[in-house]
């Protein structure tokens, strides 16, 4: 039989919708308002990662590197990549030490996941050098302020974001039949210019719309047109231009002339209004409600949540345009929310900040955290494909993967043996819902770390 | 089989057991090995076994064509990538075949979706819960079963109801004895952790590679080092990702191509004996655009190829009903058409390597593939 311990209110507010008790925070008194009142102190900006640069400092870099690679000579090259990669190696290291620290320390928890399940959702990959420098950026300047405001605005912050106009190719994408494609066919007829679908059919399939719904390949085209032009600053010719501290620039010379038409209704803006009427349509359409919805009945209740769940959701999407607070009100007042059974897997990055925040670390000092999230599995910003990590059990609870837990909880726990009493504080952690059987093996252990590296591996601390 | 069992089988129509030229389960062929190499992200077949004789091969992909006198010439028709040097070695001596213009049953372009189809081998997403590989494994005799993921995590195409184990090297610090045998203690009452606890640890016992090195060939030396075993898995998948070359794919797809065929060399290498008893497949969700896009590189397309590695492949050859490349011939006037079923092909070869009715095979990893005539002269007979 799977665990039949139950998790008491308390625990689900905090394990379940918050990162993990600490031993430290006061327990909630009413738990539905405690996840209510986060909404009101949650700080954009905290202090872990106030010391980071943004955007348009990395962007200026961006295009001073591009310019140094361009003028480097063919002896240089090598070098000066070895060393660009190297700086951009360490922006992505800083960052994920930042956002980890937040997540340590953040007095509302649950809005910190939030960002994290948003961040999930727009994924990025560092597997492409370049976004490396920016991927940090993106997540604290185009999810974090948008969080508890409305999708729309989240969407559009992330699709003009550098770090996903370069992940998904839409900065050299062209129309073909811009004034930029045909001046370089005049110049060099052999040279292809044009489309690039990647980021127009993502946006579709996996930050809107969702797969399946409806769509077309033609529809995946015609957008792809419609957003022709949506580019950077300082990268290019105009590297000169004066940047927009967003790094975002609309190329009017790469935009593909004319009406577009998308699931039977058509555009006929020009220029940059084209791409940003049919970014706004989608934003609010039926099948961006529900996919959304169950995105987030998937991330807190379930692997496979009910229909009504799902419906209710959708329509606090709807009939609220897009508003997510009440989204996320609607979720917490869901009885499904609150069903006693530990059903979510915790991912590996839930688990690793949970057991971090469990043992008392307030920071990183003497902690690799980026090499422990590679060997747990789950990368920070690097998850292999656009539709971010999975958020089911069949993922993450594997063998192997269950080894590497075992192996970071000793780790983790070995230096902290005789300052913590895991046979107090397993209680304290899962807030009661600790079995007999735990606390069986925990006071039968060898040594007080043996004992703390078994709490953050019993099967009560792996799920929530 | 006792008395009851056999009268029990035979009324049901199992007499036909007896009269086919195919083993019966019990017997089947399972010293072999059979390794699964998924390459996710659509990788481009197109410039991975080459029709260099297609009139519209040069014209459609440009500067991104492939220059034939730099290629491996495979015959009148079809040219190797020169990345896949050792691969090409393998294919002349008879260790090798390809098999082109292939695709699994979806149609759409989503990675995500087209991975899941390939995996679970339904023909729509989503449509089955478990994967092909793992039903595969309960057409093989319990004691010789064992399946492997090289992984930390379990790929769809192996999750499902027999149980299977998931290897990869560790950069951490080993946890002591003490700590693994607490965790077996921990666990043994929890049902989805259990067996996946026990599947780490035999995993683990069987490692004699402690190295956690992450290149190619170490990579393959080390499945090698487990399939080669007596008693360790017959099974494996492989993952390797990074083939959506939507930018600058000519150098990516060139280290892409360099990876795996180092890793399959490692794999053929560290085999030794077992090499002869063993078929690789390497397969992708779907191929690209036969045409090159705007940004040096190539979309989501349709048609793929197959490559086909082992001791006793029927090698060097490629296997491909060629629908052309012309305007009229591509799939929705930009993918490459496909014209042979990779579900097809999965079943073909498996059911040629193991010596099992693929009729049988068919059913259990394909319930809804329809096409029955199974294709032959994969395997050395």
């Amino acid at each position: 039989m799977t665990n039949a311990i139950n998790m008491s209110p308390a625990a689900i507010a905090i394990n379940r919708f918050g990162l993990g008790a600490t031993l430290n925070d006061p327990l909630p008194g009413d738990p539905k308002n405690y996840l209510f009142d986060q909404f009101g102190q949650f700080q954009v900006l905290p202090s872990p990662l106030a010391k980071l640069p943004r955007t348009s400092e990395l962007m200026t870099e961006y295009s001073k590197n591009l310019l140094e690679m361009r003028n480097a000579d063919q002896d240089e090259k090598k070098n000066t990549q070895r060393i660009l990669r190297k700086d951009s190696r360490d922006d992505y290291v800083s960052a994920v030490r930042a956002r980890a620290e937040s997540a340590l320390v953040t007095p509302t928890p649950f809005v910190e996941r939030l960002v994290h399940f948003w961040s999930n959702h727009f994924a990025i990959s560092v597997e492409k050098p370049a976004v490396a420098n920016f991927a940090g950026a993106f997540e604290f300047e185009a999810i974090r302020p948008f969080v508890l405001g409305n999708f729309r605005d989240m969407l559009f912050a992330v699709e003009t974001h550098p770090a996903m106009l370069i992940y998904l190719d839409q900065v050299r994408s062209i129309g073909p039949d811009s004034q930029a494609a045909i001046r370089a066919a005049a110049r060099d007829p052999d040279k292809k210019h044009g489309l690039n679908e990647n980021l127009a059919r993502e946006i579709m399939e996996l930050h809107t719309l969702g797969v399946r719904s409806g769509y077309t390949q033609t529809d995946v085209t015609e957008f792809a047109r419609a957003l022709t032009g949506w580019s950077l600053s300082g990268i290019g010719r105009d590297r000169n231009n004066e940047s927009p501290a967003s790094g975002f620039l609309f190329r009017p010379n790469l935009h593909e002339p004319g009406d577009r038409s998308i699931m039977g209704k058509t555009y006929s803006q020009n220029g940059r209004a084209q791409g940003e009427a049919i970014l706004r349509d989608l934003s609010i359409a039926p099948a961006t409600a529900k996919h959304i919805a169950t995105k987030l009945a998937r991330h807190f209740v379930s692997d496979t949540p009910s229909p009504g769940l799902v419906d209710r959701l959708t329509n606090a999407f709807l009939e609220n345009d897009g508003e997510l607070k009440s989204v996320y009100k609607a979720l917490i007042h869901s009885p499904e929310s609150w069903s006693p059974a530990p059903v979510k897997f915790k991912t590996p990055w839930e688990w690793l900040i949970s057991a971090l925040r469990g043992l008392g670390r307030q920071d990183l000092e003497g902690i690799n955290i980026v090499q422990l999230l590679n060997q747990l599995g789950q990368p920070t910003w690097r998850p292999g494909s656009p539709a971010g990590f999975d958020d089911i059990a069949d993922t993450w609870a594997a063998p192997n993967a269950l080894l590497r837990r075992v192996e970071v909880a000793q780790r983790i726990a070995g230096p902290l043996g005789d300052k913590l009493d895991a046979r107090t504080i397993g209680d304290k952690l899962l807030l009661g819902s600790i079995s007999k059987e735990t606390q069986t093996a925990i006071s039968r252990s060898e040594s007080a770390s043996t004992g703390l590296a078994l709490l953050l591996v019993s099967p009560e601390f792996l799920r929530r | 089989m006792n008395r009851r069992d056999f009268l029990r089988l035979t009324s049901l129509g199992a007499g036909v057991l007896f009269a086919s030229p195919f083993l019966t389960l019990a017997n089947a062929d399972t010293d072999r090995r059979f390794i699964f190499i998924i390459q996710r992200g659509a990788a481009d077949g197109l410039n991975t076994v080459i029709p260099y004789a297609d009139p519209d091969y040069a014209k459609l992909r440009g500067s991104l064509a492939i220059d034939v006198s730099k290629a491996i010439k495979l015959n009148g028709m079809f040219a190797l990538h020169p990345a896949l040097a050792q691969t090409g070695r393998m294919y002349a001596s008879g260790q090798a075949l390809f098999v082109h213009a292939v695709a699994s049953p979806y149609r759409d372009r989503s990675h995500f979706d087209g991975q899941n189809v390939l995996e679970t081998g339904g023909t729509v997403p989503y449509q089955i819960k478990d994967g092909w590989m793992n039903r595969f494994l309960s057409l093989l005799p319990k004691s010789q079963n064992d399946a492997i993921a090289f992984a930390s995590t379990v790929p769809m195409a192996l999750r499902g109801a027999n149980e299977v184990t998931s290897y990869a090297p560790s950069a951490l610090p080993q946890a002591s004895d003490d700590l693994l045998m607490r965790v077996t203690q921990l666990y043994a009452q929890d049902e989805q952790l259990h067996g996946l606890w026990n599947a780490a640890m035999d995993a683990k016992n069987m490692s004699d590679d402690a190295s956690a090195k992450q290149d190619p060939a170490s990579f393959g030396k080390l499945a090698a080092s487990f399939l080669s075993k007596t008693d360790g898995p017959r099974i494996a998948m492989i993952e390797t990702g990074g083939w959506d070359t939507h930018t600058g794919e000519e150098a990516r797809l060139d280290r892409q191509l360099r990876s795996l065929d180092d890793m399959l060399a490692a794999i053929r290498d560290g085999l030794g004996q077992v090499w002869s008893r063993t078929t690789i497949i390497v397969a992708t969700e779907f191929g690209r655009t036969a045409a090159a896009n705007g940004t040096g590189g190539t979309d989501h397309g349709t048609g793929a190829a197959s490559l086909i590695l082992g001791g006793d492949v029927n090698g060097g050859k490629v296997i491909a009903d060629w629908p052309g490349l012309s305007n009229s011939s591509l799939y929705e006037g930009r993918d490459l058409k496909p014209t042979t079923s990779l579900d097809n092909l999965i079943a073909s070869l498996i059911a040629a390597s193991f010596n099992i009715d693929p009729d049988k095979i068919n059913r259990t990893l394909f319930p809804e593939n329809t096409r029955k005539n199974a294709i032959s002269g994969l395997i050395r007979t």
